[in-house]
């Protein structure tokens, strides 16, 4: 087979099936999420994988012809009390034919032949169609009860508006910041510039944990802002400012120069030249800021589960590590939280993805 | 309306100096050409004019008043620039309304003015696009339209016309001449091309390393170049130079390997200098073939013939005399053959002699 362009097509398809089940790997988890969060059920279990069948009076009297209760109680308490059974009646282990005779009281041991060949049927595995049911990531019985209880029986909406308010607050107050200070060091020299623009590097080298000490002494006990919005605002603000301000000037510095002169011969001072020819021209980049401020304050869970103490304080993601930690193992809320978190970043990708692109690659190549 | 001056203006990066002691007297309503190769601080004086470089000595006035002080926006000046700096975010109708609205001009006012400029250059039905929805011409266009559109006193063009290809280069060279006889703006034209600057300006400045060299109009400069600078710059394909020495009582200029005869004309210039070194130049259409009739004084020299370059109406031909290499310019049908020997008229009235020392033209 060839296509239009006269290739061999064969050569594709083990490629093709590489890439179909590298794309299964990678969505497995989230689709084990959703079906967690679909289920209604707080288990992380994606299917319940039936038991082994207890092996009860009952059920001996049914199987084995002539049996009668008391004799059934015998045989029960014996292979209790050789441990093959445990206080359920499950099979601890897998009865050999010929040790099952011995374990009887020697007038049973005529039921030895039936009595193995039920504890056999009682040792049934699951089927592999349970098993398949067991990895499959689509939920026995579909509910959208979880998505219900985390607002109903949890305080999951106000933690959700916390970290809104605070995302939004670090997005505006960091982009603002990091545009001017991007702006400043794009185009003005003046003393401090490289030392400044390296040290917004070097502290981009360090993980955010090392800050944590400092930043507690700084927000907490000198401007008394722990356990507030504004404080974790400033806290992450603070951790996003060096990226955006690398990220736009960058950008800054691909804007040519003689725009701005010529705005200058036509009038404008260095607010409009600012405002109405560089910003607009910089969107991509302002845009790839603002989601990365916004994920900065919506996403991170360190920081805020150390500053916020109270529980009406807590971010979203402090949140979700509640429904699962401790002494909770509420996996249902926990998903269906996790999904409701991550619906915003989704919608803001989709509406800033074509200046995604062009910003995450501007200044790379001259345009 | 208001002419330009400089005055004695320097502009220096520290220790670096870009241009030392600049005196330019720009007429008001002329067209002045700066030219001069890359790095010259043609640019770098244009810049000065416009405000967007800061003076390190002298004074620049733009009409009575001294200007290093005054803002960009204040000059009374609009200038193109080689990119075209059109503001890609804005439609072409906002761009040019741009230095108007910022200026506060009523929007009636505007409209009529943007209309009027859209007219002269042929721009009207562009309007409503964005800059990179238009040609190379096309955004040239629009960018002398912000320029005249404020009606400025001064007009500055800074290689503007670099950018785009050749044909569109004639084409606007021609419209922006065009242009400034119609307006009346004084214009500082910037630009490296020689041609650019023989074609459009009233007056050329020849610069170079931040001096300037030579001013005059395109024909002075191009028939009584002040120094060898000058005398190679203007000019295509550039003058000949020959190293010569002046001998027989000042009737005889030497090169290593022919003499030529010095015309009465110019005897004045070399018998109180027998025995000194020159260098020659002579232009290419100054030695021609025999056929051609000449002007003045002649002499025949013999030369091997190198490259021959058809142009079709005429033949450039590279011949060798010794060390010395001639460009000379013959009828396009007497080509001569490569490496033969050929006849070669010098008009001798034509000869440019420069002091081999301080190249300057002998005066």
């Amino acid at each position: 087979m060839k296509d239009k362009a006269g290739h061999d097509e064969l050569p594709h398809l083990p490629l093709h099936i590489f890439l179909i089940i590298f794309v299964l790997i990678a969505t497995y988890p989230i689709l084990w999420v959703v079906t967690i969060a679909l289920s209604g059920k707080q288990s992380l279990a994606l299917a319940t994988l039936p038991d082994r069948i207890a092996v009860t009076e009952e059920r001996l009297v049914q199987n084995i012809p002539g049996l009668n209760d008391e004799e059934a109680t015998a045989i029960v308490e014996a292979l209790e009390n050789a441990k093959w059974i445990d206080e359920r009646g499950i099979l601890t282990l897998k009865p050999e034919r010929d040790k099952v005779a011995p374990l009887l009281p020697a007038e049973l041991s005529k039921y030895a032949e039936p009595l193995h060949k039920d504890l056999m049927v009682c040792l049934a595995e699951p089927s592999t169609l349970d098993r398949l049911r067991a990895i499959t990531p689509w939920p026995e019985t579909f509910s959208l009860e979880n998505f219900r209880a985390v607002f109903r029986d949890q305080p999951f909406g106000r933690w959700i508006i916390n970290s809104a308010v605070i995302a939004t607050a670090t997005t505006i107050l960091g982009v603002f910041l990091a545009c001017t200070a991007g702006y400043a060091f794009s185009r003005f020299s003046f003393p401090g510039r490289r030392a400044g623009l390296m040290s917004f590097l070097v502290s981009q080298m360090f993980p955010g944990t090392l800050m944590l000490v400092p930043l507690y002494i700084i927000v907490v006990q000198w401007l008394q802002l722990g356990s507030s919005r504004i404080g974790l605002t400033l806290i992450y603000a603070t951790t996003s400012i060096p990226f955006c301000v690398w990220m736009l000037k960058g950008y800054f510095d691909t804007i040519p120069k003689e725009l701005e002169e010529a705005a200058l011969i036509d009038g404008a001072s260095p607010g409009v030249i600012f405002w109405r020819i560089v910003l607009p021209l910089a969107k991509p980049a302002v845009a790839v800021t603002a989601l990365f401020s916004f994920m900065t304050g919506w996403n991170e869970f360190i920081q805020a589960a150390t500053f916020m103490d109270k529980e009406e304080l807590y971010t979203a993601p402090v949140g979700l590590r509640f429904f699962v930690g401790g002494f909770s193992q509420q996996w249902g809320y926990f998903s269906a939280g996790a999904i409701i978190v991550s619906i915003p970043i989704v919608i803001l990708f989709l509406f800033l993805q074509k200046y995604l692109v062009s910003g995450l690659t501007a200044g790379s190549v001259k345009g | 309306m208001a002419g330009v001056v400089f005055e004695k203006v320097a502009k220096r990066y520290g220790e670096v100096s870009i241009i030392e002691g600049l005196n330019l007297d720009i007429q008001d309503k002329e067209f002045m050409v700066l030219v001069g190769p890359s790095g010259c601080g043609k640019s770098t004086a244009l810049r000065m004019i416009a405000g967007l470089e800061e003076i390190s000595d002298g004074h620049v006035k733009i009409g009575e008043r001294v200007v290093n002080e005054v803002a960009p926006k204040d000059r009374d000046i609009a200038m193109v620039f080689q990119s075209y700096a059109l503001y890609p975010h804005m439609t072409i109708r906002e761009n040019l309304e741009f230095g108007l609205k910022i200026r506060k001009t009523p929007q009636a006012e505007v409209d009529r003015l943007v209309k009027e400029a859209a007219e002269i250059l042929g721009i009207s039905h562009l309007l409503d696009r964005k800059p990179k929805q238009l040609s190379g011409g096309q955004r040239q266009r629009v960018a002398v339209g912000r320029a005249i559109v404020r009606k400025p006193a001064v007009f500055l063009f800074d290689e503007p016309l670099s950018n785009l290809d050749a044909k569109l280069r004639v084409q606007m060279r021609a419209e922006i001449t065009k242009l400034q006889q119609r307006l009346q703006t004084t214009t500082v034209y910037v630009t490296h091309d020689q041609v650019e600057a023989m074609t459009m300006g009233h007056r050329i400045a020849v610069m170079k390393d931040g001096k300037l060299q030579q001013v005059g109009t395109p024909l002075e400069v191009y028939e009584q170049p002040s120094n060898l600078f000058v005398a190679a710059f203007i000019g295509t394909p550039p003058m000949n130079f020959v190293k010569a020495q002046i001998r027989n009582e000042g009737t005889l200029i030497a090169a290593a390997k022919f003499a030529l005869p010095v015309p009465v004309k110019l005897r004045h210039l070399t018998v109180p200098r027998d025995g000194a070194n020159v260098v020659v130049g002579i232009r290419p259409e100054n030695i021609v073939d025999p056929s051609k009739p000449t002007r003045g004084e002649t002499a025949m020299i013999q030369a091997k013939v190198d490259i021959a370059e058809p142009l079709g109406h005429e033949v450039l031909v590279y011949a060798s005399i010794g060390d010395d290499t001639l460009v000379a310019k013959v009828d396009p049908h007497r080509a001569p053959q490569l490496d033969s020997i050929v006849d070669l008229v010098v008009e001798l009235e034509s000869l440019h002699l420069f002091d081999a020392a301080t190249e300057r033209r002998l005066a």
